[in-house]
């Protein structure tokens, strides 16, 4: 996790071939072609919605329920369908730990 | 570089500074203490809110803190100041303090007289006990006997995909060496703990992990609360981080890759060599304050937001792979590693920059929070106030 090498000139970087999401190193806009790396393939996608940098962008199409991975690692469950490109953070994923919420609830 | 100068104690420890501190054991004493450092600049003083109305486990860490923060090596003298009624018991205290052989003095407001008395009298002893301390030289003491804590805080996204595999790669370097290195912040692992557990050297280590794990989450239970919002923090979820999980999962790659030797109890005095894990909460100041109880000689932290805090007794180094904020808190910030992201700086650079900045500090470069004054403290409580 902690060994990969960053490619020069990236807009969105992809910590593992598991990973659904890719986090952005620029500001990126809606409608914009990016390119990401994932082992030795580059890729494209075009952004539907505007990413901030730091910011999360779904590199493949993720059903609501869905635990999401980065890092190679589940970082949540999606509360809502997302499509490739779409930003992915607070609005549409939820954590599963530390819920106390619903275990008042449950 | 494989030494660095330090001041070896008369235990055996070694300081790279050599501070004197104030300690009050209440917060009745604080504005005493604080008249008296701010008399005697080149004191530290540790305000704080408890001392008093506490009992049991949670008086026992608040003297625990205290008594271990006036052990840090990198303090060379102690002047303990007391209400005269609070629980804390300021003569226990300077016992506690007293096997390291370094000069420790106590007094107490209500015997001296009030506060115009203990002002005066504090500041005479300051003035002396800071003479001894100038006439003490530093001597070459190799980097094996070097303890670090690991910290990260205001993190963003920067933090999981720079600063932290950055610092990482540091501490790889210093367990190579011998030395030791403590990652601390429960919180902050939730949701990887897995990852840590199958680094552990023993399955009981492995264990306990999970097991202090798990006694958060309960506690988190109890509140009824999502953590969502107090951690990961408005600021980090501003900064791309959108569950707890995720900015765990960037806060582990900070303590490089060794195994885990063992599980320490909050403010618990640490090894002197390896890798261990200290039972704390994520929160800045009370983690960072815990890590120096327990005897770390400074403190890497990495941060993507930007946080100026400082520690007491213990340099602490600033480490960002956030470029836009390295430049805006420039006079917060020691270390750049963002061109990692740029694609520019390999892990392996950005690793031995952060080495030779460590190296640097442990041979008296000034951090940036040493040099502004950042000397922040807390104690974590874990139970009410009477």
């Amino acid at each position: 996790m902690a060994g990969h090498q960053i490619e020069a000139g990236a807009d969105a970087l992809v910590m593992d071939a598991r990973d659904h999401v890719a986090t952005a190193i620029k500001d990126l806009q809606p409608g914009q072609k990016i390119s990401y790396r994932v082992q030795d393939q580059v890729r494209e996608l075009e952004l539907l919605d505007a990413i901030p940098f730091g910011h999360k962008v779904a590199i493949q199409d993720v059903a609501q329920g869905t635990d999401i991975r980065k890092y190679g690692e589940i970082i949540g469950r999606t509360t809502a369908d997302i499509r490739a490109g779409q930003h992915v953070h607070v609005h549409n994923v939820e954590g599963i730990r530390g819920r106390g919420d619903q275990a008042v609830k449950g | 570089m494989s030494h660095m100068m330090g001041y070896r104690r008369s235990d055996g420890t070694v300081g790279i500074r050599n501070h004197l501190l104030i300690i009050p054991t209440v917060i009745c004493s604080n504005q005493v203490v604080n008249r008296i450092s701010q008399m005697v600049p080149e004191t530290v003083a540790i305000p704080h809110q408890h001392g008093c109305s506490q009992i049991g486990a949670d008086k026992d860490r608040t003297f625990e803190v205290l008594a271990g923060t006036g052990r840090n090596p990198n303090v060379g003298g102690v002047i303990i100041i007391s209400l005269g009624c609070e629980v804390v018991d300021p003569h226990a205290l300077a016992d506690a303090i007293r096997p390291t052989g370094k000069l420790v003095e106590v007094f107490d407001i209500q015997s001296a007289g009030g506060s115009v008395k203990a002002i005066q009298h504090g500041v005479e002893i300051a003035r002396k006990m800071r003479a001894e301390l100038e006439a003490m030289k530093p001597e070459p003491i190799p980097l094996s006997e070097l303890i670090i804590g690991v910290k990260c805080g205001g993190s963003d996204a920067t933090s999981g995909l720079a600063s932290n595999p950055a610092l990482g790669a540091a501490a790889d370097k210093l367990i190579q060496q011998g030395g030791g290195v403590v990652i601390g912040e429960t919180t902050e692992i939730i949701g990887a703990e897995h990852v840590l557990a199958s680094r552990c050297a023993t399955q009981e280590t492995a264990d306990q992990l999970y097991h202090i794990v798990d006694r958060f989450e309960k506690e988190v239970e109890r509140m009824g609360a999502d953590m969502r919002g107090g951690n990961p923090s408005p600021g980090n979820i501003a900064g791309g981080l959108t569950t707890i999980e995720e900015k765990s999962l960037g806060c582990i790659s900070k303590c490089g890759n060794a195994p885990i030797q063992g599980i320490v109890e909050y403010a618990e005095r640490l090894p002197k060599h390896g890798l261990y894990f200290m039972d704390s909460p994520g929160n800045d100041i009370e983690c960072v304050s815990g890590m120096a109880a327990g005897g770390a000689h400074l403190v890497c932290f990495t941060t993507g937001r930007g946080t100026p805090t400082g520690s007491a007794v213990v340099p602490v180094i600033k480490i960002t792979g956030n470029k836009r904020m390295f430049e805006r808190m420039n006079d917060n910030m020691d270390i750049d590693v963002s061109d990692m992201l740029e694609g520019t700086l390999s892990l392996e650079d950005a690793g031995e920059r952060v080495w030779r900045e460590i190296q640097e500090v442990a041979n008296g470069k000034l951090t940036k929070a040493e040099i502004l004054g950042h000397t922040e403290f807390s104690i974590n409580r874990i139970g009410p106030s009477l």
